[in-house]
């Protein structure tokens, strides 16, 4: 139970984090200065998400790992975030794209974990939930404006989203440890939120008279710690204070 | 973040204005009431006033981009968070700035152009590069101190919207200010080795701080016209005094030593004396030769290069649905 419960917190940090870290590369280089604060804006959610989740697992775990020493000190294939998150920015469209299928699943996903049996989960969830709204807003918006806007914005939009579509199967996977934490009540059944999540990108994709993807082939891999081959570059960056500096504080 | 003493004034125009409206001008400045947008005003306190704001607003758009360079390799989650949200409130303050200077009746394209092609100056000091993680502190103990030695006079600016502008932006550069010197405080007491990279980052910054104030009041040939307009309320050598006598306790109680053979407190003035500015440097950075100043800029042209097609679908989008909305009015009638 304990083991299921630290990778499930786990893994939510994770995809927290790694997003966050995306999302801040952004950080001075956006396409307009109140995007350059808008990304930000979102990566620091993500952050905070982090926070949370790492230090609920290092508690969880027990074995006095703090959110640091969880984030910053375990290795390539001990990381159980989803591909989508770790996928590169891209342009504007790729990152806008990449929020929008994750921010579409968190949204319903926050909202139900906030009945979870497990109350730090769920008065996380709480917070996030209202995170994830404005997330889902923006990428939207910005989703309808690029689809909608002129043909080169449109064509790269829609390549944005048949370029991350294969990796939006991931999000409803679910293995040992999250059924047999749906059956104690604690885990949300992503199978679940599947009809919510469909809706919300239709919606979205029709009002950009953007057309979705067939279902098709679908990555997979993070959750079991297959990453894409730009991660342990991502991981090299992100975890440099740490590896070079080993046990200081800062 | 700041912009430092470049601000020339253009005095041309003056010459044709209407001596008493000049002089109502003047009263009113005198006796401390606000200039506003739609007031008259002499085009040469116009124009210092548009390029002063909009140095500012460039500034703090520039001063992303050495911050941002750690953002990605910030040590623990909480100073990423911190550094995060402290470059947002840069980008936060240049949108803020570049509203004031568009009462001025100038848009925040043109100004963006100026900076993009190398015409506007911006704060030197981001033309210094950042090496390691006490850079990060240093920027925020220094450059946001001195910052805010220069920005708490202009709260009080005769022109209402800077003035405004500067007392919210002067709440944020505090918080910045103290968050920098608690990272490296926390650094220091951590352990020898991080105790050396802040030495290392205040011998390397130190220096351009102090220029951060802009030429020595002998050579500021422009100082007296605001100080007249009240834009100014203080000379460039006395707010650098101001900032040493402030910081160099500050670096004392770090457990640091300022890399000066010159300074030393002179008890009669109750100041710290210092040695001679490299001005040769300053002169020279602020002429586009520093360590950092292609890239910069460079930086900032490809962001915005790289941004054009998102902006232009915006745009695009938004005519789009005006039309739309035009054709929806007219099939009702």
């Amino acid at each position: 139970m304990t083991s299921d419960l630290f990778t499930y917190t786990l893994r939510l940090a994770d995809d927290a984090a790694i997003l966050g870290q995306r999302l801040g590369e952004w950080c001075g280089h956006a396409p307009t200065l109140e995007e350059d604060i808008g990304l930000a804006n979102v990566a620091l959610d993500h952050i905070g998400q982090a926070r949370n989740l790492y230090s609920y697992a290092g508690e969880v775990e027990g074995a006095g790992r703090d959110e640091d020493q969880l984030c910053f000190l375990r290795k390539e294939r001990e990381f159980g975030n989803c591909l989508l998150v770790e996928q590169q920015n891209g342009d504007f469209a790729q990152t806008i794209a990449r929020q929008l299928f994750f921010s579409a699943f968190m949204l319903p996903f926050w909202r139900k974990l906030t009945g979870s049996t497990d109350e730090t989960l769920a008065a996380i969830a709480a917070k996030a939930e209202k995170e994830a709204a404005y997330h889902l807003r923006h990428s939207g918006e910005w989703t309808i404006r690029l689809g909608d806007g002129t043909a080169e914005s449109r064509a790269r939009m829609q390549d944005a989203i048949d370029l991350l579509w294969p990796y939006t199967g991931e999000l409803f996977e679910a293995d040992g440890v999250v059924e047999r934490l749906v059956a104690e009540g604690v885990a949300v059944d992503p199978e679940t939120l599947r009809d919510e999540w469909r809706a919300t990108l239709a919606r979205v994709c029709d009002e950009a008279t953007l057309p979705l993807p067939p279902e098709g082939w679908m990555q997979s891999g993070g959750r079991s710690g297959r990453h894409s081959e730009s991660f342990g570059h991502l991981l090299s960056e992100m975890q440099y204070m740490q590896r070079a500096y080993p046990g200081m504080r800062w | 973040m700041y912009t430092q003493a470049l601000n020339a004034r253009d005095t041309e125009a003056g010459a044709v204005e209407d001596a008493d409206r000049v002089a109502a001008f003047q009263a009113r400045v005198d006796a401390e009431e606000k200039i506003e947008p739609n007031d008259w005003m002499p085009e040469g306190y116009r124009k210092t006033l548009v390029r002063q704001i909009s140095q500012h607003a460039h500034s703090e758009i520039v001063g992303m981009l050495p911050e941002g360079n750690w953002i990605s390799r910030a040590p623990t989650l909480k100073r990423k968070a911190a550094l995060l949200a402290k470059v947002q409130d840069e980008g936060g303050h240049g949108l803020y700035l570049y509203s004031a200077a568009e009462t001025l009746g100038v848009s925040r394209e043109e100004l963006t152009e100026q900076l993009l092609s190398g015409k506007a100056k911006y704060s030197s000091i981001f033309n210094y590069p950042t090496l390691t993680w006490a850079d990060i502190g240093a920027i925020g103990w220094l450059v946001d101190g001195a910052a805010i030695m220069n920005q708490i006079p202009l709260c009080r600016c005769s022109f209402g919207p800077y003035s405004r502008a500067m007392i919210r932006v002067c709440k944020e550069e505090s918080f910045h200010q103290r968050q920098g010197y608690e990272l490296l405080l926390e650094m220091v007491r951590s352990s020898k080795e991080q105790k050396e990279m802040v030495q290392d980052a205040l011998n390397r910054w130190w220096w351009p701080s102090l220029m951060m104030f802009g030429p020595s009041d002998t050579d500021s040939k422009h100082s007296a016209q605001s100080m007249a307009w009240k834009i100014k309320r203080f000379t460039n050598d006395e707010l650098r005094q101001k900032f040493i006598d402030a910081t160099v306790p500050q670096a004392h109680y770090l457990g640091l030593t300022i890399p000066d053979d010159k300074l030393a407190f002179n008890e009669e003035s109750g100041h710290w004396e210092f040695g001679e500015i490299d001005w040769d440097e300053f002169m020279r950075v602020v002429a586009g030769n520093g360590p950092c100043n292609r890239e910069r800029l460079a930086a900032r042209n490809k962001a915005h290069a790289d941004g054009a097609w998102v902006r232009e679908a915006a745009l695009a989008y938004s005519q789009k649905r005006a039309d739309r909305r035009e054709a929806a009015r007219h099939a009702a009638e």
